[in-house]
């Protein structure tokens, strides 16, 4: 690891832990939420869908103020954990806001690909809905489970803006790769912005690689 | 012990509307033309449709009213979905275990390996369900059905995804189903062939409502339903096996009006069984005929001369005993025999088909 000074390290896992934390959370949290969308008739539907693919379209500053304003010391949010501002938590948060939905689309996708059909014939064979879910539903989406987990990491190795507003830039808390990146440039440390980034690269490609194979190999099946 | 539905439910300009108790034993056919309501009716008794009102009894228990809906789930009974709908991450051992497994043991009724054997399974337990024949994997779907231990069994046209050679492979492991298990089967279908194999009575259903609903020799020969104006249609009569005649391969069984010889079959003396009759192998006869081929020959009356599909046509309906049996002649032998109800006359039968 020579050509990583310690705080581009420091950074570098940072970024790690955030990016795993957050897929980690985004699943447990948008699976319900991505079953739900993926089988509900109600007209709340789409409404909870446009609001879960905001983050897609809006300006990284804009969430991230909103999210700061919650978050800080006397925010709605923020006032009962003390602020959650500048911290590891906050960027946290602001991470999962954010990668939201990426995870639950590719969940509510794979959800939908489960044929109702084959539902039906759990609930005859004395499947309960919820022993449905696990035996079939999951097992049949595990591609969706993979890819989402997949993207959220990626998304949230890349992410920028959100964190930069929520957590400013503190070594060790909440300065995470993309932005000691950021400071590099602002000192005019070239050297070390080149390593980062390249590392970012290199990591983004490896992430994204397998998810559009895992794509082509369900394509493939599919038309078979 | 029976079966009451009634049920209602409206979808689109489609409705169903039927009010029926039947036993719950044998084999009961519901049959129709596409979009009068069978599958949905089967998929009410299920509890897979949500929006179905009215009430569901099965025997003494409650799955249906204006307060309670039983899920699923919680429903006794196995069905059979016209395609197999086998679980594709499942290899068919896992398949079969899916519901086998979610029972307590003490309502396990029927053992994984009697399923396995009497649908002829074993060879294929560690398959891949994407890789096995159409009726292959029907005959899991079925196995799959069975090993939930259901106190109904409900079918949705199993066979009609298959092609003929299939569907005359799959015809005995329903009967040996029905022999060794006594499961009550609601079966819908809209092939005669199957009906007159496997019923014991008949619900015909129209858009939406039932048209006709009673035991299978009634049904059938009923002049003012479809059923008896089809090319393939006859008669069933119940028959008891008197004598075997093994130098001409023939089996003697007596039925009301007569004796009938078919073709060897081994049945103990004295057995049960039922022979179907077709329309069209039936002529009639006003003395005794001899010296002809045809060696089946049955003393019956006249009950009445109906219209039939053909102009050319009349549906005769003779009766021996209690049994009805349907032939259909010319028009023209109506007239010249001057056949009429209360007539005497001999039916001789060209050819008979053993069911059972």
């Amino acid at each position: 690891m020579f050509w990583y000074s310690p705080e581009d390290l420091t950074a570098l896992l940072l970024s790690l832990r955030l990016a795993s934390l957050t897929s980690v959370i985004l699943l447990v949290l948008a699976t319900p939420l991505a079953y739900w969308l993926a089988r509900t008739r109600s007209r709340v539907g789409p409404v909870v869908e446009a609001i879960v693919a905001m983050p897609l379209v809006l300006p990284p500053s804009v969430l991230g103020f909103y999210m700061l304003c919650l978050l800080s010391p006397d925010g709605p949010v923020g006032r009962f954990a003390g602020g959650l501002s500048f911290s590891f938590a906050g960027i946290l948060l602001g991470s999962i806001v954010y990668s939201l939905p990426f995870v639950v689309q590719a969940l509510q996708n794979a959800f939908m690909s489960t044929s109702t059909l084959l539902l039906e014939a759990a609930a005859t064979l004395r499947a309960t809905p919820l022993s449905t879910f696990f035996s079939v539903v999951v097992p049949l989406s595990a591609r969706g489970f993979l890819s989402g987990a997949l993207l959220a990491f990626a998304h949230t190795l890349g992410e920028f803006g959100v964190v930069l507003m929520i957590g400013g830039s503190i070594p060790g808390r909440t300065q995470t790769a993309s932005i000691a990146i950021f400071s590099h440039v602002e000192t005019l440390d070239y050297r070390s912005a080149h390593v980062l980034s390249a590392t970012l690269v290199v990591f983004s490609f490896g992430l994204l690689a397998p998810i559009y194979l895992i794509n082509r190999r369900a394509r493939v099946e599919s038309e078979r | 012990m029976s079966i009451r539905a009634r049920i209602a439910l409206t979808r689109g300009d489609f409705s169903l509307d039927v009010d029926l108790a039947f036993p719950a034993s044998d084999v009961t056919a519901v049959i129709g033309p596409s979009g009068s309501g069978k599958t949905t009716l089967l998929r009410c008794i299920a509890g897979l449709e949500r929006a179905a009102r009215g009430e569901i009894h099965f025997q003494s228990q409650l799955w249906q009213d204006s307060q309670l809906f039983v899920p699923t789930y919680k429903r006794p009974v196995g069905y059979v979905f016209q395609e197999a709908r086998l679980f594709p991450h499942l290899s068919v051992r896992k398949n079969l275990e899916f519901g086998h497994k979610r029972l307590d043991s003490h309502e396990r009724k029927v053992p994984f390996d009697q399923a396995v054997s009497l649908l002829g399974l074993a060879s294929l337990l560690e398959r891949d369900p994407r890789k096995l024949s159409g009726g292959e994997r029907q005959r899991v779907a079925i196995a799959r059905a069975l090993l939930c231990s259901p106190l109904l069994l409900l079918m949705d046209e199993p066979l009609a995804s298959l092609d003929l050679e299939s569907r005359a492979q799959i015809m005995p492991y329903f009967e040996a189903l029905q022999r060794e298990l006594q499961l009550p089967i609601v079966y819908v279908t809209h092939a005669p062939v199957e009906v007159v194999r496997l019923a014991a009575r008949i619900i015909l259903l129209e858009r939406g409502k039932v048209r006709a609903h009673g035991p299978i020799h009634e049904v059938l020969t009923r002049p003012d339903l479809p059923l008896s104006h089809f090319e393939d249609a006859g008669a069933v009569l119940f028959a008891r096996v008197v004598a075997h005649a093994p130098d001409y391969h023939l089996t003697y069984v007596s039925v009301e009006g007569g004796q009938l010889a078919i073709s060897a079959r081994s049945l103990a003396i004295g057995a049960t069984t039922r022979v179907f009759i077709r329309a069209r192998d039936v002529s009639i006869s006003l003395v005794r005929p001899a010296r002809s081929s045809i060696s089946n020959v049955l003393e019956v009356k006249v009950l009445d001369v109906n219209a039939d599909r053909d102009p050319a046509h009349r549906l005769v309906r003779l009766v021996a005993g209690g049994s009805v049996l349907l032939a259909r002649v010319t028009q023209r032998s109506v007239v010249e025999l001057g056949l009429a109800p209360e007539f005497p006359v001999f039916a001789q039968v060209k050819s008979v088909a053993l069911i059972e």
